[in-house]
């Protein structure tokens, strides 16, 4: 979510799903939404029925573009380049909206001197350390200033040597930033985007998408048509974006064309981010990640946090809303260690543990391949058929001491050991493998109550119906036993490193028969109380540094004012406004359009009739209108921070990006990003051709596991894999099928893996209309079913021809209905950012007929060597890219 | 019965009759299906929920019945869905009460051929053994450079996203506060 969180201030979706319906243009890109999100779909179609355009990029033509009014194919890792010759069109034509431009964006903000772009480096920006591989933000700053600190993304750069600083709280001199109105200085953010952005014409579009020039110029068309003071203009993606070497980006270049558009904090503007699973917006914010607390608030890393001050100087901002960053480290200290937190022991800091790099994930897995982890917790989780190089993660497994798996049914993960395609095939033997396993039988959403936090931030409790049969107990219980366990186990310990766990709170009030932990506990705590008393605070701004306050989450304080449990209010949406406030509470503070500040103009009055919002109301001396603003309520716009203002005080009536440190949208990201302040065309780690704009094939800042186990293809035109492959989901499965394979009345449905190959590609491939295929990659083969379709289309690359082919990836070998693991073919390799894997493009080939030998490259099978003459070419400029990894299997 | 009263039953007469020009009423229906009632009418309570699946966040409305579970519908009071799923949702239904789900605690031990049963709170004492094993036996004081890390890499966690806030909020609490572990991810991630 940094994509959103470094352009905006916040990690979320800006928008909410109904107000789709106020949309003149929709852009779905990365995402098949009336497939995937087909309730939501509604309001797209909503939004069809007033008059909207709707606007479908994908490289699958699906249900979606069938409804679109365009459809345009794309190549699959190809989307920074259209989204980028989105930005030069608007730029070049002036179609941007200017004084929203002006004074809601950075765009004015004069750059360093030694600030050097893509265009001057061949793909590289300056700053870039060729010995680790990562980029050093310093001269990306502002000039003048003493570092920005990020509102999200990744903060533990600035403690670095030079990052700026010296000893005091960042961003002190941010009102003193030189600015550019005219948006004429050759160093304002406004003139460096215009050179990065160049070369992205639409010729060059045609070029590196397979997009026909006249298709794309409709779509700029269409999109600034519909944006301006009149009429807003909606994207919507979801992980066809995100999952990419440079994915974080994909988002970004979005942000900067909303932004340019003036379609952001609008109704019928935003970014709508389509999450995939009933809670994974909760699980960000309440975040079961290596790298995050609760609220975004980053984990210590061990070279810059070995004190609380410490810590705190490298997360806190002299300006804007992380000014208040103390109140909440200190607030959420005070819920984990209750009385034990005291001043004196910085409030138990020292017993957060401090991380010492990437902990992600695939790096977890790549460790418990080598052996270096014991023990493994996976809940309500499928690794090794969600997860990447399925293959990898099974070995992982293999190498455990215990695995616990809590879940609905036995999954793959839980029977590993048994029915693994190695294990049929004889390779591993399960009499070898010593892993012990406990399964846990889950609650299901009916047998326990909580709230799930939905794609629009908006928490909603679902209530308990039923008692869960048998053993099945909720996550919540199974934690809290264990926890009661562990705490009796170190009751006596008198070792410095079991004090945390001794001081944890863990005193929850239980209720049934089966003396469960009662979840409505838990949200008030993850609202905050005031310590004397207990009483619960109604919102972040009554949170305190000094431990009068506790609070589990800061974000979410305010899900339980009053003492209310605000997430269970189900006022029907028909007794209410559109906007449905009394429904569910959203983070912030109950807001459902965030930065609603900028749907007024400069002197706070709505943009136009049509597209009011929020407003201030000079007789009352507040911010008022449909929604609650996003704003300081009592701010009037004409407010104007002075020189010497520090923390809230610096943002002006005019910030409408209030978490940002400078309270403007951030077209250019002077921190926070690890590959870059703009979005840049790389090509994904695997592709069919060399990148055409620069000598930098791929992200120069990208992750990579170089294994044995993880092979990899030639980084472009691998003539042993010719295609471009993306994986999908299907409407009537989830993810690895853990909630959906088992079920019959869903696999009657969809019963077998398929690849959708196009008729061109079925001749050349040899492949039938619903027979076999094999396609495989250097990681392992799959067997599938064929189904030759239009919807897949060859793509025009200049000269070339490009196939692409689709495999959704639900199925594997238990359940109702089994198949091959489509993860298997994907190998581990990630965006700098968030460390997601790559799986929306790669390179395949496919074989008719089924698969012979069911090969896969953690299990000892080598690709075959390139044929002779072809070579491998760089990924990277000489010099440039990850470094060298010390060989970690060990076998 | 007269002829009369067969001919004007009828459906196609009485669709005329009706001026009923989808069929979807009244004519639709014979004898016995005019006495049909939806099992929901049974249900002693109505307990309001939120569907499992996507990030949508339909509303759910759960009918039971002597503490089991009738059926599961749309909520048309909730702003986002208005009373509509998706196949997903239409089949939790299924997916809470269907025969798939394993109501007993299994264990695999080392090298074995096949689960066995064993009770909820032996497993967890054995859980709570293994866990305080490994973490001391991997604990991480500090690094070589002599910087406090209080950690322990020996342990990692995965985490689904369908899980509750509550439930996230206390793996994290207990996991990465209490024990410190710091491999604690998530399908966000994935």
């Amino acid at each position: 979510m940094p994509g959103l969180g470094i352009s905006f201030g916040r990690g979320g979706a800006t928008t909410f799903q109904q107000d789709l319906a106020n949309a003149d243009c929709i852009v779905i890109m990365g995402s098949n939404m009336a497939e995937c999100h087909p309730v939501g779909f509604q309001w797209v179609m909503e939004a069809r029925e007033r008059g909207a355009t709707l606007i479908h990029v994908d490289p699958r033509f699906t249900r979606t573009s069938a409804m679109a009014d365009t459809y345009v194919p794309l190549r699959a890792g190809s989307d920074i380049a259209f989204l980028g010759g989105l930005i030069h069109y608007l730029l070049e034509n002036e179609r941007y909206f200017h004084d929203y431009v002006v004074h809601y964006t950075n765009a004015p903000a004069i750059l360093r001197e030694d600030f050097q772009d893509t265009e001057d480096l061949d793909g590289l920006f300056s700053g870039y350390d060729p010995e680790t591989g990562k980029y050093g933000p310093h001269t990306w700053q502002y000039e003048g200033m003493d570092g920005v600190v990020p509102a999200a993304g990744h903060k533990e750069v600035f403690s670095e040597p030079g990052a700026g600083g010296h000893g005091k709280v960042r961003g002190k001199h941010i009102t003193e930033v030189p600015r550019d109105k005219t948006l004429q200085h050759p160093r304002c953010v406004f003139q460096v985007l215009k050179r990065h952005y160049a070369r992205y014409t639409p010729d060059v579009v045609s070029r590196i998408c397979g997009v026909p020039k006249e298709l794309f110029l409709k779509v700029a068309k269409t999109l600034c048509d519909n944006s301006g003071r009149e009429r807003t203009s909606a994207f919507c993606y979801a992980v066809g974006w995100t999952q990419h070497s440079v994915g974080v980006q994909y988002i970004r270049a979005a942000a900067i064309v909303q932004l340019l558009l003036g379609n952001i904090g609008r109704p019928g503007g935003g970014i709508m981010a389509l999450r995939g699973h009933a809670s994974i917006q909760g699980s960000s914010d309440i975040p079961t990640l290596y790298n995050l607390l609760p609220g975004y608030i980053p984990m210590p890393h061990a070279p810059d946090a070995q004190r609380l001050a410490q810590y705190i100087h490298n997360n806190e901002s002299a300006s804007g809303w992380w000014s208040q960053f103390p109140k909440y480290i200190v607030s959420l200290l005070k819920a984990y260690y209750g009385d034990a937190a005291t001043k004196k022991n910085e409030w138990g800091f020292h017993w957060i543990p401090k991380l010492t790099g990437d902990h992600s994930h695939m790096s977890t897995v790549a460790n418990m391949a080598d052996g270096q982890v014991k023990g493994y917790f996976v809940m309500g989780e499928n690794p090794v058929v969600g997860s990447m190089n399925g293959a990898l993660q099974r070995k992982g497994l293999q190498k455990l001491e215990w695995l616990v798996v809590s879940d609905l049914t036995l999954t793959e993960t839980a029977e590993f050991w048994r029915s693994a395609p190695e294990v049929l095939r004889g390779d591993v033997r399960p009499q070898d493998i010593q892993t012990e396993v406990f399964f846990i039988p889950a609650a299901a959403h009916t047998e326990k109550e909580g709230t799930f936090t939905n794609t629009q931030r908006l928490l909603q409790w679902h209530h308990k119906a039923v008692e869960a049969p048998g053993e099945a107990r909720s996550d919540l219980s199974f934690l809290y036993e264990l926890g009661r366990r562990l705490k009796k186990l170190y009751a006596d310990s008198r070792e410095e490193k079991d004090r945390a766990i001794q001081a944890l709170t863990w005193d929850y009030p239980t209720k049934g028969p089966r003396e469960e932990p009662e979840a409505e506990a838990v949200l008030r705590e993850i609202n905050g109380c005031t310590v004397a008393d207990g009483k619960p605070v109604s919102g972040f701004t009554e949170l305190k540094d000094d431990g009068s306050t506790a609070c589990g989450c800061w974000l979410y304080s305010g899900c339980y004012a009053d003492g209310v449990n605000q997430p269970a209010r189900r006022k029907p949406g028909r007794e209410q406004t559109w906007v449905a406030s009394e429904w569910g509470w959203a983070w912030p503070a109950n807001r459902r359009l965030l930065y609603n500040r900028a749907s007024a103009d400069l002197e706070g009055r709505p943009w136009s009739e049509r597209k009011k919002y929020v407003w201030w109301d000079a007789q009352r001396g507040r911010w008022t209108g449909e929604d609650v603003p996003d704003f300081i309520a009592d701010r009037p716009p004409s407010y104007r921070a002075d020189k010497g203002d520090r923390g809230l005080d610096v943002i002006s009536g005019d910030d409408p990006f209030l978490m940002q440190a400078d309270g403007k949208g951030w077209l250019f990201a002077p921190s926070g990003m690890m590959d870059g302040p703009l979005p840049t065309h790389y090509e994904p780690l695997e592709s069919p051709v060399p990148n055409f704009l620069y000598g930098q094939q791929c992200n120069p800042a990208r992750h990579e596991w170089r294994r044995k186990d993880n092979p990899m293809h030639r980084a472009w035109g691998d003539p042993r894999y010719p295609y471009v492959v993306t994986t999908y989901r299907l409407t009537e499965h989830h993810t690895a099928g853990g909630m959906s394979r088992w079920l019959s009345w869903l696999s009657e449905l969809q019963p077998e893996l398929f690849v959708e190959v196009s008729p061109e590609l079925a001749e050349e491939a040899e492949l039938e209309n619903g027979g076999w295929c094999t396609v495989y990659t250097a990681r392992g083969e799959i067997e599938c079913r064929v189904l030759v379709t239009e919807r897949m289309r060859p793509l025009r690359l200049g000269g070339r021809r490009v196939h692409q082919v689709g495999l959704p990836y639900h199925w594997g070998y238990t359940g109702r209905v089994h198949g091959d693991s489509t993860n298997d073919l994907i190998g581990f390799t990630a965006d700098p950012n968030v460390s997601i894997q790559e799986s929306k493009a790669f390179t395949c080939n496919l074989l008719p007929g089924r698969r012979s030998h069911d090969r896969r490259a953690a299990f000892g099978w080598e690709p075959w060597p390139l044929p002779p003459g072809v070579v491998e070419v760089p990924r990277d400029l000489e010099g440039v890219g990850p470094p060298e990894q010390p060989p970690q299997d060990k076998e | 019965m007269g002829l009369f009263a067969l001919f004007s039953r009828w459906p196609l007469l009485r669709q005329l009759r009706n001026k009923d020009s989808t069929a979807l009423g009244e004519t639709a229906m014979s004898a016995r299906s005019e006495k049909l009632a939806p099992r929901t009418v049974q249900a002693d309570k109505v307990v309001r929920s939120i569907c499992p699946y996507c990030a949508v966040g339909c509303g759910q409305k759960v009918y039971v019945k002597d503490g089991r579970i009738l059926d599961i519908e749309g909520d048309e009071d909730s702003p986002i869905s208005r009373g509509r799923l998706c196949p997903k949702g239409a089949a939790s239904f299924q997916l809470v009460t269907g025969t798939h789900r394993v109501t007993d605690v299994l264990y695999r031990r080392p090298r074995a051929m096949q689960w066995e049963r064993i009770p909820l709170h032996k497993a967890l004492d054995m859980i709570a053994e293994r866990v305080k094993q490994a973490r001391d036996s991997t604990w991480e004081s500090h690094d070589d450079k002599g910087r406090t890390l209080n950690r322990t890499l020996g342990i990692a966690h995965l985490g689904g996203a369908t899980l509750d806030n509550e439930e996230n909020y206390l793996i994290k609490k207990l996991f990465t506060g209490g024990l410190g572990i710091v491999q604690v991810e998530n399908q966000a991630r994935i």
